[in-house]
């Protein structure tokens, strides 16, 4: 009788807390603003994506309707990086009445969003879901077909994955940094694959010699001794790494743990290798990465989104939550001088944004960029930019 | 006496019937009237595929009485399978397409289940439960590594790395660890009931049969039913491979409702996941298993727990933990069981 007891206890205090948390949801669905949802990984192993650009979006909606005008009431749900529960989530933002997506916050969920959401035409500009796959309509540059059709509603404010393989490539041929390369690339993700393929594709075309092509899988993204012990079998002297930060910061330590110090290369996903915990920051000097956001830029307002940003979250900014933030502005700027409300459906918002963006005389400045345009293929007018770490801050390579 | 016994059973097999017949019914008038939400909605297929693993699973360890935890491995060869055979067949009818499909994921998880079943059944218990791990792993690393296309000349594959070259017009279907992406959806609620409901037919039949009865004499007393002649290797392949066959044809109803699928979707956390409605549905007991998958599909994306945010996988953990509890806890059991008889001298009574 005594455990029956406890048994209903626990029951009672499960749905307290239930309904304390139905309560709070509530709370944020008043007025007459315009309903923007997200979603992204806010628990699991990519949950730092999710959080950061959740954290960008918030600060955006804030400022905006501090200004007063156009009001947003902005509303992440979480996918724990599951194609399957980011829909869930998609469609449970939709019971909310959401009437502009900001799309998924990394690629395979977003893939699936994508598709989901062109299905009932809602507006869909993505932070960080950086794959082809997520507009549509690239080719594949392995075998050159269109795998997936593009999905007109569709824009991104990163940059696609093909443009930074072969902007690697490029720079890496350019400036001779290797003669030998190694590749460490994560097989299951379709960031990492993406990238992966258009610089292999774009370095067997300028004569690029890798030695080493090895990969990784989540479950496998603890261990990199085999991968390091082949990059330095084969003498490479330039270490290519289109993955991200924490995997990044690993293979960096156990390398210079086995005695092996190539020079390093990496994409946007290494922005935030200076922030992890536990991490020797001098492991990451010189390392050359590509990133559109710099937590270090002189800028006013970048100095002004990494204060608030530290403040409310006590972490320095990465990219995700620059791009989220540059997101909830541009949706604004495109709205704020046309006749919008709570009421407007989410299908004449999206032609009114789709009109906008691909109109050609939309620009729009950032903190990942300057009078950037969007045309139909959804993909935004930005180009990588070179970096280099020097004594622990980003420097530019040109 | 044998007669009574034989009507209960009877009785419970009809009520489940009838049971999902009713859920489909009303859910299918709610959906017409548009009354049900966006989220119930997207989930319907997805239910009825986890009901179906559930029946599918509960075969092998209800009925067979052996653990499986590679379950989810059957579902990925017939997800894989199944998103093929629809991008490739040239069939124009949605609905034909779909049960096409089904049919051909079917077969090639059937198959696995015989290569994998032959050499694997002649172990029993915790052996058999790791090496249907290791299958589980198997699979997702052959799915991550294959790769599949198709242009006019038919299908290409590739495996390890991808080597196809298309004429005009072609393009890839399965790409590797990054899966399929861009399915066409074809799944739908109507279908996942008729899947269920023939899942359930053939179940029922099964156990009701004299294979079904050599194969729970199996689960009973190995060595006793060995003695009076009853080949073991071919009743223990005969319910392993009928269990994976339905396991793909849901696989394949899960992965033609879904845009993405990938083969990490399929891994050891699912096979759990699956075990775990087995398990809180009560072993043997179907409409347990049905109810168990419903009920713990739709919990974690209900309203109530999206407003806890950070706090819901916890929850739901709990949650989890409670009705194990709940369930086995000796005075609500003798509560349920004092209610459900007294229903049964009131119905008695009337007749």
């Amino acid at each position: 009788m005594k455990k029956f007891l406890a048994l209903v206890l626990a029951l009672v205090m499960t749905l307290a807390l239930a309904a304390c948390g139905g309560g709070d949801g509530q709370k944020d669905g008043s007025g007459a603003a315009i309903k923007i949802g997200g979603v992204g990984p806010l628990t699991g192993g990519a949950a730092i994506y999710g959080n950061a650009a959740k954290g960008g979006a918030e600060i955006a909606a804030e400022e905006i309707n501090a200004l007063g005008g156009l009001q947003i009431d902005l509303r992440y749900e979480d996918d724990a990086h599951d194609p399957e529960k980011s829909v869930n989530a998609y469609n449970s933002l939709k019971d909310w009445g959401m009437q502009v997506f900001l799309g998924s916050v990394t690629s395979g969920p977003g893939a699936a969003t994508a598709a989901e959401s062109n299905g009932d035409h809602m507006f869909y500009l993505t932070p960080s879901a950086s794959s082809t796959d997520v507009i549509g309509g690239v080719a594949n540059p392995l075998t050159g077909s269109v795998d997936i059709p593009r999905r007109d509603n569709v824009f991104q404010m990163c940059f696609v994955d093909p443009d930074q393989g072969a902007y690697s490539a490029q720079y890496i041929s350019d400036n001779s940094l290797g003669s030998k390369i190694a590749v460490i690339y994560k097989n299951d993700d379709i960031y990492s694959t993406g990238i992966y393929n258009s610089f292999a594709a774009k370095a067997a075309e300028l004569g690029l010699n890798i030695v080493s092509t090895t990969t990784f899988t989540t479950d496998s993204q603890t261990d990199f001794s085999v991968q390091i012990s082949d990059a330095k079998n084969n003498g490479a002297d330039l270490v290519y790494l289109p993955t991200y930060y924490e995997a990044n910061a690993l293979i960096l330590t156990q390398a210079n743990a086995s005695g092996y110090t190539p020079k390093y290369f990496g994409v946007d996903g290494m922005d935030g290798i200076l922030s992890v915990t536990g991490f020797d920051t001098s492991l990451a000097e010189g390392v050359m990465l590509l990133t559109p956001f710099s937590a270090d830029a002189e800028d006013q307002r970048t100095k002004s989104f990494v204060s608030k940003y530290v403040e409310k979250y006590g972490d320095t900014p990465n990219q995700f939550a620059a791009d989220a933030y540059d997101c909830v502005y541009a949706i604004y700027e495109a709205l704020k001088d046309e006749d919008v409300s709570s009421a407007t459906s989410a299908s004449d918002m999206c032609d009114l944004l789709m009109g906008k963006f691909t109109s050609g005389s939309f620009t729009f400045t950032g903190l990942t960029g300057e009078n950037m345009t969007w045309d139909a293929s959804g993909a935004v007018s930005k180009y990588p930019k070179g970096m280099y770490i020097q004594n622990g801050a980003y420097v530019g390579m040109d | 006496m044998k007669r009574i016994r034989l009507s209960k059973t009877n009785r419970i097999n009809f009520a489940t019937y009838g049971g999902v017949i009713l859920a489909y019914a009303v859910l299918q008038f709610l959906n017409g009237g548009g009354m049900l939400s966006s989220t119930i909605r997207g989930q319907l297929v997805p239910i009825c595929a986890y009901v179906t693993m559930a029946l599918s699973l509960n075969l092998t360890v209800g009925v067979l009485g052996e653990l499986s935890l590679g379950h989810a491995g059957f579902m990925s060869v017939g997800a894989f399978a199944g998103a093929v055979a629809a991008a490739a067949l040239p069939i124009t009818s949605d609905p034909l397409r779909l049960a096409a499909s089904m049919v051909i994921a079917a077969l090639a998880a059937a198959i696995t289940g015989t290569l994998v079943g032959i050499p694997v059944l002649r172990l029993n218990g915790d052996y058999l439960a790791i090496v249907t791990l290791a299958f589980g792993q198997i699979i997702k690393s052959i799915v991550e590594n294959l790769y599949i296309g198709i242009d006019d000349r038919g299908l290409h594959a590739s495996f390890l790395e991808n080597r196809i070259i298309f004429r005009d017009g072609g393009r890839m279907i399965l790409n590797g660890a990054m899966g399929v992406n861009g399915i066409a959806k074809i799944s739908s609620f109507t279908a996942g009931f008729v899947l269920v409901m023939l899942v359930l037919v053939v179940i029922f039949n099964l156990v009701d049969s004299r294979a079904g009865r050599a194969i729970m004499a199996l689960r009973d007393n190995r060595i006793a039913a060995e003695s009076v002649g009853i080949p073991v290797t071919k009743y223990k392949l005969m319910a392993f491979v009928i269990s994976a066959a339905m396991a793909g044809a849901a696989g394949a109803l899960f992965a033609l409702g879904q845009n993405t699928i990938t083969a990490n979707k399929f891994d050891f956390n699912t096979s759990i996941l699956i075990l775990v409605f087995v398990v809180l549905g009560g072993q043997g007991n179907m409409w347990g298993s049905i109810l168990a998958a419903t009920f713990l599909t739709v919990l974690p994306e209900t309203k109530a727990m999206r407003g806890l945010a950070d706090y819901r996988m916890l929850v739901y953990a709990v949650v989890l933990i409670l009705v194990m509890l709940a369930t086995n806890n000796p005075t609500i059991q003798d509560f349920i069981n004092t209610k459900f008889r007294k229903k049964k001298k009131k119905g008695g009574a009337v007749k």
